[in-house]
C-alpha cells in the first residue's frame, strides 16, 4: 500500500530538528539583503529621534526652567508600587499608575522619568504621594513634602520609594 | 542525518541575553538608569536612543572621570551592544562590542566582550569569525559566563561539522547548572555526527531520563526520547523504539510526532492493534498538524489491516471530509494573503500584545490559517523578515507621530515670536541705557577695590583725605605758589605758618589713616555685596533676555531639516515594507501551497482507500451472509 511505504519518510522528516526551511531556500539572500537595509534605517531613525528629542527639550523645557523628576526603588524592595502622585508648589504635576512591566523594570534597577516640566528659578515645594501594597498584603499610602531650589541649570530630582519606615520615611528626594 | 538543534540553540541564546547590566551595583547615572528602565520593558528603541546619546556625550566631555556615567561606562557600552542586538541591529552591536574589545580594559571585561562578539557572529552564521572571537579569550573569565562560552564553543563546532571537538567540550558541561539538559542532548547529537551510534544512543538515553520540572528541559527530554526512538526505528529495532517514543509526554511539543512514530513502530512489526492506540489519539487532534493529518490516514489503514473495513471506511470518510475542509481553508488563506490581509493582520497592535499573537492571528476575521505557517514562522530567516516588517511598521508609526508634531512646534515658535518681538526693542533700549550706567559703576567699583588693595601694600594717607581736607590741601598749595612769587617781607613767617598748617594736615591724615582705611574697607565691602547683587540681577536679566530670543529663534531650520529627514525615512520605510511584505507573502503562500498539495494528495489517497474499504466491507458482508 502506497501510504505505508511513504509514511516512514514523512515520519523521519517530522523527527528532524527544526532548521531554517523554505524561507532560507527560497529567499534567504533577499531576506538578508533587506535585513541590512532595515538595520540602516533603524540607525537613521534613531539619529532622527535623538535630534528631535534634543530640539523638543530646548523648545519645551529650556534649561533655565527645566525640572525633571525620576523614580527609583531601592535594591531588594519587596513592596508593590501601584501609583505615584507629584505636586509642585501645590499644583498637580503628574500622576502615574504602574503596570506590571513598569514595576518589574523599576525592581530590576531601572529609573523612571516620571515628570519633566518648567519652574522658575528659586525655592519650590514638592509633594510626593505613593500608593501600593506591602509584602504582607497591607495597603501602603505615604506622602511627604520636600523643598528644592531651582538654579539656572536644569534640575534633576531623584525620588527613592520604599515600603519601609514610618510616615514619609520611605520617600527620599535628592539631587542627581 | 540529524542536524544541529536550532531550537535548543535558540533557547540558549535567549537565556544568555537575559542578564541586565548595572543591576547589582548602585546606580550613579540617572540616564543610564532610564535606559535600563526602557530596556527592561522591551522598549529597545527608546533605551538605545537614551543610552546612545549619553555614551556619546560622555565621550565628548573633557574630563569624563567627573561624569556620573564614568562609574558605569563598561556596563553602558556593553548594554548598548546588547540593546542593539535585541533590537536586531547586529552590525552596530558588533561594532560597539568590538570597540570595547579593543579598548584598554581588564581581562574580565575583554573576555566578556569577546564572548558577546562571538555570540553575534554565531547568530549571523559566521562560524569562523565566532571562533576567532572566542580565540581572543585569555586570562581571567567572569564565572557567570564560563559555561556560556563553552556551550557556545560546542555549538560552533557542531555547526562547523567538527563533532569530535564538540564532544570534548560538551562532556565537560554535563554537570553545568545552566546547560544540563541542552548539553546532554547536544552531546548525543555530536556523537551521532561523529558516527558513534552506540555512544549516541547511550547519551540520548541519559538525556531522555533527565529529572526536571523546567519546561525547557522537559522539552529537551522529550526531544531526546523522540530522536532515540527514531534512531532505533531506522535501524529496524521497532520493538526497542517503542518505549522511548512512549516516554514522550502527551502534552509536550513533540507529542504528535511521538504518537505517530509509536504507531509506525507497532505497525512495522504487524502489531496493528497496538498501532491503533496512538493513532486514534492523534487523529482526534488538530487537523492542521502534519502528524495528525498523517494519522487520519494511518488509522483506517490499520483498521483495514485488522479487517475492520467498515470502521476503516468511516475513518477514511472523515479524513476525506477533513482534508477537503482544510484544502478550502488553505485556498481562502492563500487568497487572503494575496489580498494583503496577512500583512494587515500582522501589524495590528491589539493582537501583538498576546505572547501567542501569531497563532491568534487566525482568530481575526479573514486572516490566513496561521497554524500551517508555524514551522515557517519558526525558521530563522522568516522570523528575521517578520520581525523586520514589524519593526518597520513600528518605526513608521513613530515617524508619522513625529511628523504631526512639527506643525505644533512651528505654531509654538510663531506664538512666542509674536509675543516677544514687539516687546523686545523697547526692553532692549531701556536695558542699553541701564547697561551703560551699570558699566560705569562697575568700573568705579573696580577702581576703588584696586585703590584699597594698593593702600594695603603702599599706604598713601592723602588718598583718604576728606573733601574738606582735599580743599584745604589745594588751598595751601595755591598760597604756597603765591608766596613763592610775591617776594613779601613777611615771606619767612608766612612760609613758616604754611609749613605748620601743612604739618597739621599731614598729622591728621597720617594719624587717622588706619581708622579711615578700616572705614573705607567696611564701606567697600558693603558695596561689594550690592555690586554682587547687581551682577546677579544683570546676569539673570541677560539669561532671561537670551531665553526670550532662544524661545523662538533658530528653530525653523532644524525643524525643517527634521521634517525632510522624517519624510525621507517614511518613504524609505514604505519601500522596504513593501519589499519585505511581498517577500513574506510569497514565502507564506509557497508554504501554504506546499501544504495544500500534500493535503490534496492525501485526499486522493483517502478517496481511493475509501472506495477500496467499501468494496472490502461489502465483500466481507457478503461472505458472512453467504450465497
Amino acid at each position: 500500500m502506497s501510504i505505508l511505504t511513504r509514511a516512514p519518510l514523512l515520519f523521519l522528516l517530522a523527527c528532524l530538528p527544526l532548521t531554517p526551511g523554505h524561507a532560507q531556500d527560497l529567499s534567504g539572500d533577499d531576506m538578508r539583503s533587506l535585513d541590512g537595509q532595515v538595520q540602516e534605517i533603524k540607525s537613521d531613525v534613531l539619529s532622527i529621534a535623538s535630534e528631535l528629542n534634543n530640539l523638543e527639550e530646548r523648545l519645551l523645557y529650556p534649561s533655565n526652567t527645566q525640572v525633571a523628576v525620576f523614580i527609583e526603588l531601592p535594591q531588594d524592595e519587596s513592596m508593590r508600587l501601584d501609583a505615584v502622585k507629584l505636586e509642585i508648589d501645590g499644583a498637580m504635576a503628574t500622576h502615574h499608575i504602574y503596570s506590571f512591566k513598569e514595576l518589574e523594570a523599576l525592581q530590576k534597577g531601572g529609573v523612571q522619568r516620571i515628570y519633566t516640566g518648567n519652574v522658575p528659578t528659586g525655592d519650590h515645594q514638592l509633594t510626593v504621594t505613593m500608593l501600593g501594597k506591602l509584602k504582607n498584603g497591607d495597603d501602603l499610602i505615604k506622602s511627604g513634602n520636600f523643598s528644592f531650589t531651582k538654579d539656572v541649570g536644569p534640575k534633576a530630582l531623584g525620588i527613592t520609594l520604599s515600603g519601609s519606615g514610618p510616615g514619609d520615611a520611605g520617600i527620599k528626594v535628592g539631587d542627581w | 542525518m540529524i542536524r544541529v538543534p536550532f531550537t535548543s540553540i535558540g533557547l540558549l541564546l535567549f537565556a544568555l541575553l537575559a542578564p541586565s547590566p548595572g543591576q547589582s551595583e548602585e546606580l550613579k547615572d540617572l540616564y543610564f538608569g532610564e535606559a535600563l528602565y526602557n530596556a527592561h520593558q522591551g522598549q529597545y528603541f527608546e533605551a538605545l536612543e537614551r543610552l546612545d546619546s549619553e555614551v556619546r556625550q560622555y565621550s565628548d566631555v573633557d574630563e569624563p572621570e567627573l561624569d556620573t556615567l564614568h562609574f558605569h561606562i563598561n556596563d553602558a557600552e556593553f548594554a548598548l551592544g546588547d540593546f542593539e542586538l535585541r533590537y536586531r541591529m547586529h552590525h552596530r552591536a558588533g561594532r560597539a562590542i568590538t570597540a570595547v574589545l579593543e579598548g584598554a580594559v581588564d581581562a574580565t571585561v575583554r573576555n566578556d566582550a569577546a564572548y558577546r562578539l562571538a555570540r553575534i557572529h554565531f547568530q549571523k552564521n559566521q562560524m569562523d569569525e565566532a571562533l576567532q572571537a572566542l580565540g581572543r579569550i585569555e586570562g581571567e573569565i567572569p564565572a557567570r559566563i564560563r559555561d556560556d562560552i563553552e556551550f557556545l564553543r560546542a555549538n560552533i563546532y557542531l555547526a562547523e561539522q567538527r563533532p569530535a571537538d564538540s564532544i570534548e567540550v560538551l562532556k565537560r558541561l554535563q554537570n553545568s547548572d545552566n546547560y544540563r539538559g541542552f548539553a546532554a542532548y547536544n552531546l548525543g547529537i555530536a556523537y551521532l555526527r561523529a558516527g558513534e551510534q552506540q555512544a549516541a544512543r547511550e547519551q540520548l538515553e541519559r538525556a531522555g531520563q533527565l529529572k526536571t520540572d523546567d519546561p525547557a528541559e522537559l522539552a529537551i527530554r522529550d526531544k531526546s526520547n523522540l530522536v532515540l526512538g527514531t534512531l532505533l526505528y531506522e535501524a529496524g529495532n521497532f520493538s526497542d523504539a517503542r518505549p522511548y517514543l512512549n516516554r514522550v509526554r502527551l502534552d509536550g511539543p513533540f507529542s504528535n510526532q511521538a504518537l505517530l512514530s509509536a504507531g509506525w513502530a507497532a505497525a512495522s512489526v504487524d502489531n496493528y492493534e497496538r498501532a491503533v492506540v496512538p493513532w486514534s489519539i492523534l487523529a482526534e487532534r488538530n487537523t492542521t498538524d502534519y502528524a495528525a493529518q498523517e494519522a487520519m490516514l494511518a488509522l483506517p489503514y490499520a483498521y483495514g489491516k485488522l479487517n475492520v473495513h467498515g470502521r476503516a471506511a468511516v475513518h477514511y470518510g472523515q479524513a476525506l471530509d477533513a482534508f477537503g475542509a482544510e484544502v478550502e481553508k488553505l485556498n481562502a488563506s492563500v487568497d487572503g494573503i494575496r489580498d494583503g490581509r496577512f500583512l494587515e493582520a500582522l501589524v495590528r497592535e491589539e493582537i501583538r500584545k498576546d505572547k501567542d499573537w501569531v497563532i491568534r492571528l487566525r482568530s481575526l476575521p479573514e486572516s490566513p490559517e496561521t497554524y500551517y505557517l508555524m514551522e515557517l514562522l519558526a525558521s530563522h530567516d522568516f522570523q528575521t523578515g517578520l520581525q523586520n516588517y514589524l519593526d518597520l511598521a513600528d518605526l513608521r508609526g513613530k515617524l508619522v507621530a513625529w511628523q504631526t508634531g512639527f506643525d505644533s512646534f512651528e505654531d509654538m515658535v510663531d506664538v512666542r515670536q509674536t509675543h516677544y518681538e514687539p516687546l523686545l526693542p523697547d526692553v532692549d533700549s531701556k536695558f542699553r541705557e541701564l547697561d551703560s550706567r551699570m558699566r560705569l559703576r562697575i568700573e568705579q567699583h573696580k577702581t576703588l577695590v584696586k585703590r584699597r588693595d594698593d593702600l594695603l601694600t603702599m599706604p598713601r594717607p592723602e588718598f583718604l583725605a576728606t573733601p574738606e581736607e582735599q580743599a584745604l590741601s589745594l588751598r595751601l598749595e595755591q598760597i604756597e605758589t603765591q608766596l613763592k612769587s610775591a617776594h613779601s617781607p613777611f615771606d619767612a613767617s608766612l612760609q613758616e605758618r604754611m609749613r605748620r598748617l601743612r604739618g597739621l594736615l599731614i598729622w591728621t591724615l597720617e594719624t587717622e589713616f588706619h581708622a579711615r582705611l578700616t572705614e573705607f574697607d567696611k564701606h567697600l565691602r558693603a558695596l561689594d555685596v550690592a555690586m554682587a547683587e547687581l551682577d546677579g540681577r544683570y546676569k539673570a536679566y541677560v539669561r532671561s533676555r537670551q531665553a526670550a530670543t532662544h524661545s523662538y529663534a533658530g528653530y525653523r531650520k532644524p525643524v525643517n531639516r527634521l521634517r525632510v529627514r522624517v519624510a525621507g525615512a517614511i518613504e524609505d520605510i514604505d519601500r522596504l515594507m513593501a519589499r519585505q511584505g511581498r517577500l513574506l507573502e510569497t514565502v507564506a503562500i509557497d508554504e501554504l501551497v506546499a501544504r495544500r498539495g500534500r493535503l490534496q494528495e492525501y485526499r486522493d489517497k483517502a478517496r481511493f482507500a475509501l472506495a477500496d474499504s467499501y468494496d472490502r466491507a461489502t465483500q466481507a458482508q457478503a461472505r458472512v451472509e453467504g450465497p
